[in-house]
């Protein structure tokens, strides 16, 4: 048997945001290709931009996901702002964290629990999860529902929602509005503790791999919209620095563009970097949940990404509480500012990992130009990296076995393949 | 006799994955819709395949590639009904702003190899290549609206969607009109309801996420505009934009220049 050439094709990944496949092909325990393509086809934001008017730049780029609209409207509105040489600070400042809690916690808790969890436990789908954890379920989309709810009352709909604007907001809520939120937010941060302690009994693979883990990281929180751009390897730049340090390429077979950090190769944006990276930012009930459990950071088991990621929305439920707690109505809904000629830049935590925004304005303020990286795209060359990692191993597996595993290893990720145009089928060969 | 469960089938095309997403946003009925109706092809949601034909097509995303072409026109075959869901099935959403573009150009732009890149030069709604049964409406669709035609495709009635304005959903809100009282151009008396009258609720213009409602007035509007001091060239922009390339909304270049 040994030397036989194997491969596993899969032309249509489930459960990822947008199209995608997977070619991986071995020979004895070479590996000989993988290619994890993005088919997702090219909408082409960055030409459009070009023309557009300043202020229509959010809701413009929210279109590029509907899963994390507000990471796409936060990284435009804060490059922007750094061309117009404006700061949000206070309470508008508040509100934008309090946004992005809403996307982290309804973001997470859809792939954890509807997208990713199902892998674990052998289930095509949550529905069909749900006839067997109909508790875990229930609790999810309950999570799932109140982060949703907290995008609904700022920014009037989940998906794409209109309140953000250069400089802050349309209209804010009052104190009494944020107050009415208490309640929920108090129970689901409840039900995710639960939820938390729940995946960590989960079974996980025994795979680790040496990982260069990129993320914001700011002085005094965990990181939402700002912070320098660091790494566990030593990278530590500002956020204009980014272009200096990280290149896109394209690859032949794949719509979206590969990155990788300059002189060292692929690496990891998303929950499992952020946390490794800013373990000491979390508030004290998800670092006491996680102790409990005993997950200890640096982890480099990608498949541990999903206890990540639910540890991540017991810290938005946090700091949720706190930001409602501490909020006081801003005199005005946004902060004054002039448009003028100017280029800047912008990097937020999207649910997904970093990403990235630059933009050059003309005294006017229509755009001249645009580059967006969004988090899929700096993953993909990572998740490569893993699959060809695991390959030898897992090609010993009967095919659909290998076929269920490179999926969930390519789910660890949360790959968004609908923003990374600028994504996945699976063909495993065998012969 | 029980009555057949329906079979559902969800597709995309080019999209954001926005109004599929409004299917899992429905998290108090999620389950129940599980239940109620056989969900046979979703692959965003699982695994599992059941082969066509199936009842109802729930088609997301716009036509932008050779390949998209032929797929449609399978899924047309394998579909009893056929609803476009948002404005990229509808009205080729917000990547049919390369229709009054070079798509080379574009290509050119965002890839350093556009040879490796396959696209149309336009982005098309569905209905550009087959016939649909339902067009349901908005950048992304309204949930409760979607959960309706749901419903009526189960109880076999027509669905019960606005034809009316945005500006009706203002008044039913007793919003007061920004347009009137603070000059804000706002694309609301022709765009079809549906969200609620959203943006004018958060003290900003409707941009038209929702396409023309039926017989708008666009050329009114638009005059509007300018007269409002908007420059032309900004009007033409203000309509396109999510639905642009809606046949109502096309027109508007034509109507300003001529
Ligand atoms: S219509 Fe809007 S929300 Fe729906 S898929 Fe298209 S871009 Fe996304
Ligand atoms: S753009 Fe118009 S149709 Fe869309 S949410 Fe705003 S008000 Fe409603």
């Amino acid at each position: 048997m040994k030397g036989k050439v194997k491969a596993v094709k899969v032309d249509y990944l489930a459960r990822v945001e947008g199209e995608g496949s997977l070619y991986i092909k071995v020979k004895g325990s070479e590996v000989l290709d993988v290619k994890f393509k993005i088919f997702e086809a090219p909408r082409f934001f960055e030409a459009f931009l070009r023309g557009r008017k300043y202020h229509e730049v959010p809701d413009i780029t929210a279109r590029i996901c509907g899963i994390c609209p507000v990471a796409y409207q936060m990284s435009s509105v804060h490059a922007l702002e750094d061309a117009f040489g404006v700061k949000v600070d206070g309470p508008l400042r508040e509100l934008r964290r309090f946004f992005y809690c809403g996307e982290w916690i309804e973001s997470h808790a859809l792939h954890a629990f509807l997208l990713h969890a199902p892998d674990f436990l052998g289930y095509d789908d949550a529905i069909k999860m749900a006839k067997r954890y109909p508790d875990v379920v229930k609790k999810a989309l309950t999570v799932k529902k109140i982060g949703n709810d907290i995008m609904a009352r700022l920014g009037g709909r989940e998906i794409h929602p209109v309140s953000v604007c250069v400089g802050g907001f349309y209209k804010v809520p009052t104190k009494r509005q944020m107050e009415a939120m208490k309640e929920d937010l108090k129970k689901g941060m409840d039900l995710s503790v639960e939820l938390l302690k729940w995946v960590a009994d989960l079974k996980f693979p025994d795979f680790e791999q040496e990982y260069e883990f990129v993320s914001l990281r700011h002085p005094n929180e965990y990181p939402f919209n700002e912070g320098r751009i660091v790494s566990n390897k030593g990278l530590d730049i500002a956020i204009s620095e980014y272009e200096d340090n990280f290149v896109e390429e394209h690859v032949p077979y794949t719509n979206a563009l590969h990155s990788y950090i300059k002189g060292r190769g692929s690496y990891m944006v998303g929950p499992l970097a952020r946390i490794n990276l800013n373990y000491d930012k979390l508030w004290d009930l998800t670092k006491d949940t996680l102790k409990s459990i005993g997950f200890k950071v640096p982890c480099n088991n990608p498949f541990k990404s999903i206890i990540a990621r639910c540890a991540e929305i017991t810290y938005s439920f946090e700091e949720a509480l706190r930001i409602v707690d501490e909020y006081r109505e801003p005199s005005a809904p946004m902060v004054d500012y002039e448009v003028k000629a100017g280029k800047g830049c912008g990097c937020t935590e999207a649910p997904r990992g970093s990403l990235y925004h630059r933009y050059e304005v003309a005294a006017d303020g229509a755009i001249l130009s645009a580059k967006i990286v969004p988090p899929t795209s700096q993953n993909q060359k990572r998740i490569e990296d893993d699959l060809r990692a695991m390959a030898p191993s897992v090609m010993k597996l009967p095919h659909d076995k290998a076929v269920w595993r490179f999926e969930q290893a390519i789910r660890n990720y949360d790959p968004c393949l609908s923003c990374a145009t600028h994504f996945l089928r699976l063909e495993i060969e065998r012969s | 006799m029980a009555k057949k469960t329906p079979r559902i089938a969800v597709y995309k095309f080019a999209s954001c994955d926005g109004c599929q997403l409004s299917i899992l946003d429905l998290e108090d009925e999620l389950l129940e819709v599980g239940q109620r109706f056989d969900i046979a092809y979703f692959m965003e949601v699982t695994k599992a395949v059941k082969k066509g034909p199936y009842d109802v097509g729930l088609v997301e995303g716009s036509i932008t590639t050779p390949h998209d072409v032929e797929l449609i026109k399978t899924i047309r075959k394998e579909c009893k009904k056929l609803v476009t869901i948002g404005a990229c099935a509808t009205a080729g959403g917000i990547q049919a702003l390369r229709n009054w573009a070079s798509v080379e150009e574009f290509s050119k732009y965002v890839y350093a190899k556009p040879e490796y890149i396959q696209t149309l030069e336009k982005s098309s709604p569905i209905s550009e290549y087959v016939q649909v049964d339902l067009e349901l409406k908005g950048c992304p669709v309204n949930k409760y609206q979607l959960l309706e035609v749901l419903s009526a495709l189960i109880a076999g009635r027509k669905p019960n969607l606005p034809t009316y304005s945005v500006c009706m959903e203002c008044k039913m809100k007793g919003n007061v009109c920004v347009a009137v009282a603070k000059g804000i151009p706002c694309l609301g008396p022709v765009v079809q309801a549906g969200c609620g009258a959203l943006c004018p609720s958060y003290a900003r213009g409707c941009y038209g996420c929702f396409g023309p409602m039926e017989s708008p007035n666009v050329k009114s509007i638009a005059k509007k505009f300018i007269e409002l001091g908007m420059d032309k060239k900004d009007v033409i922009l203000k309509f396109r934009g999510f639905t642009g390339w809606s046949k109502e909304f096309r027109e508007v270049n034509g109507l300003i220049e001529g």
